[in-house]
């Protein structure tokens, strides 16, 4: 089971008329159990992207081979919750046959036990998006995409959490394709870290990550993020 | 509290106002309720009371079932709107009375024609105000729904229905009281009975004290009506934004 990504080209005709290429090439292939990490400068089409592999965007050029039959589950940059429904509606929504332990499991890790039966208007962001990973991971999915999870979220509050993906990723064998445009979380993340070009996007390197997610320490996550930046967007 | 004694200051104006013009204008309250009685005791006033409520409960569950499916339609997808589009404002601006005396003519004085007509006029506005709704709806819970392979009775329970509840809430709001003018105007025209028709009937005889008996009684089932069913309904409809507040 894998992800083969071949999108030669995206564009779109804006608001004035003009015809805008978002993607100008990406490909690549992911393999069950890799947690891919797609870097690039913000607006450079990474969501674009996303959308097309989530299937919600068919209007491109190129071929996006998904696994028969694979389970889809997407973060959102926002949350995206039913705003009508519980915390616990939400996730047991998008997972109606998810087992109570593994409901209890991954909030749990998520520490969202006291919140079950508050509605999303009443939660915080950090807390929201929170809601957001449960629910993606009660799906229990084949095919997770993990779009910004942790914008916007205070530093130490995104540290944790990205230790909680972690975990959460390491419990089950999967493809997870994340995007940031944190270098921190790519190298504390990624098994494969594909860096992209600013707009119209393309593929400019895909860098294999050998050391094992759990075992780096600050040197490794260190040294790749300096061999990261050699080959920053400045090439673009 | 306020309520009653705005009642009652109403009572007291009907009540001053029948002692000016004198009874055989406007009766007192007094007359129009022994009226009222009678009419009840024999059992006329329940009788035409029910024929009437059944009629607006069919025209208004044909014309809010089959005007939300349209206006959904239309809100979502461009070709039905433009199709639709102009048989709607033909219908919106049509007057009730054409579509009642052309559906008597046409389907002769028959309790299906008086129901289609009634629901006919109600239809366009139920159309609009959904249609409104469906243009309204989060295109990025479609999405959220779509990635989670969300199968269409949940999607329409638990993403669409409660988008759309405000809106049906207030096209049931303003659709009912539509239904409540034209049931009478379609029972006067062709029907032999229902409130409309005594109504006709008291206006033939000129006899106030049972018009003023029918029209009353019946707006007292309209204030309950909405009392009881409507208005939960819209508060509940919105419960979470409560919550949520």
């Amino acid at each position: 089971m894998r992800l083969e990504v071949d999108i030669r080209s995206k564009s779109y005709t804006s608001a004035n008329g003009k015809r805008q290429e978002v993607i100008s090439g990406i490909s690549f292939t992911l393999e069950r159990g890799e947690l891919g990490v797609v870097v690039g400068p913000s607006g450079c089409g990474k969501s674009t992207m996303m959308r097309i592999l989530a299937g919600l965007d068919s209007n491109y050029e190129g071929r996006v081979s998904q696994p028969a039959g694979a389970r889809l589950a997407m973060v959102f940059q926002e949350p995206r919750l039913l705003p009508w429904r519980s915390v616990e509606d939400n996730v047991r929504l998008a997972a109606p046959d998810v087992a109570e332990d593994r409901l209890a499991a991954i909030f749990g890790v998520l520490e969202l036990e006291a919140h079950r039966s508050h509605f999303p208007g009443e939660l915080s962001l950090g807390l929201a998006r929170r809601v957001a990973l449960a629910r993606a991971f009660a799906v229990e999915p084949d095919f997770l995409i993990l779009d910004e999870p942790l914008a916007s979220l205070d530093d130490v509050l995104a540290a944790r959490l990205r230790d909680e993906i972690a975990t959460l990723v390491a419990s089950r064998p999967m493809i997870t394709l994340l995007v940031t445009h944190s270098m921190d979380d790519a190298a504390r993340l990624g098994d494969r870290i594909f860096l992209l070009s600013s707009r119209p996007a393309r593929l400019l390197r895909a860098m294999p990550i050998t050391v094992p997610r759990a075992e780096r320490g600050e040197e490794t996550v260190a040294a790749i993020r300096a061999d990261l930046a050699r080959r920053d967007f400045s090439m673009s | 509290m306020l309520r009653l004694l705005s009642f009652a200051l109403l009572l007291a104006t009907w009540w001053v106002a029948a002692t000016i013009a004198g009874s055989a204008k406007l009766p007192p309250p007094s007359a129009v309720l022994a009226v009222a009685v009678a009419e009840a005791k024999s059992g006329a006033l329940f009788l035409h009371l029910g024929a009437t409520l059944a009629r607006v409960a069919l025209a208004f569950t044909l014309s809010m079932a089959i005007g939300s499916a349209l206006g959904y339609w239309m809100g979502r997808s461009r070709l039905a709107n433009r199709l639709g589009d102009p048989w709607l404002i033909l219908l919106l601006n049509l007057p009730a009375l054409v579509v009642i005396v052309l559906a008597y003519i046409w389907a002769g004085l028959t309790e299906v024609a008086a129901i289609a007509a009634i629901a006919i006029n109600k239809l366009p506005t139920a159309v609009v105000t959904l249609r409104e709704g469906a243009r309204a709806l989060d295109p990025s819970l479609d999405e959220m729904a779509k990635v989670f392979a969300f199968p269409r009775g949940r999607i329409l329970r638990h993403v669409l229905l409660p988008q759309l509840a405000p809106y049906i809430a207030a096209a049931a709001r303003s659709g009912l009281s539509l239904v409540w003018k034209i049931v009478l105007v379609a029972e006067l025209l062709g029907r032999p009975n229902g409130i409309g028709f005594e109504i006709g009937v008291a206006f033939q005889l000129f006899d106030i004290p049972l018009l003023l008996a029918y029209s009353l009684s019946f707006a007292a089932v309209v204030l309950v009506i909405e009392a009881v069913l409507v208005q939960p309904f819209e508060q509940r409809a919105s419960r979470w934004r409560l919550r949520a507040a």
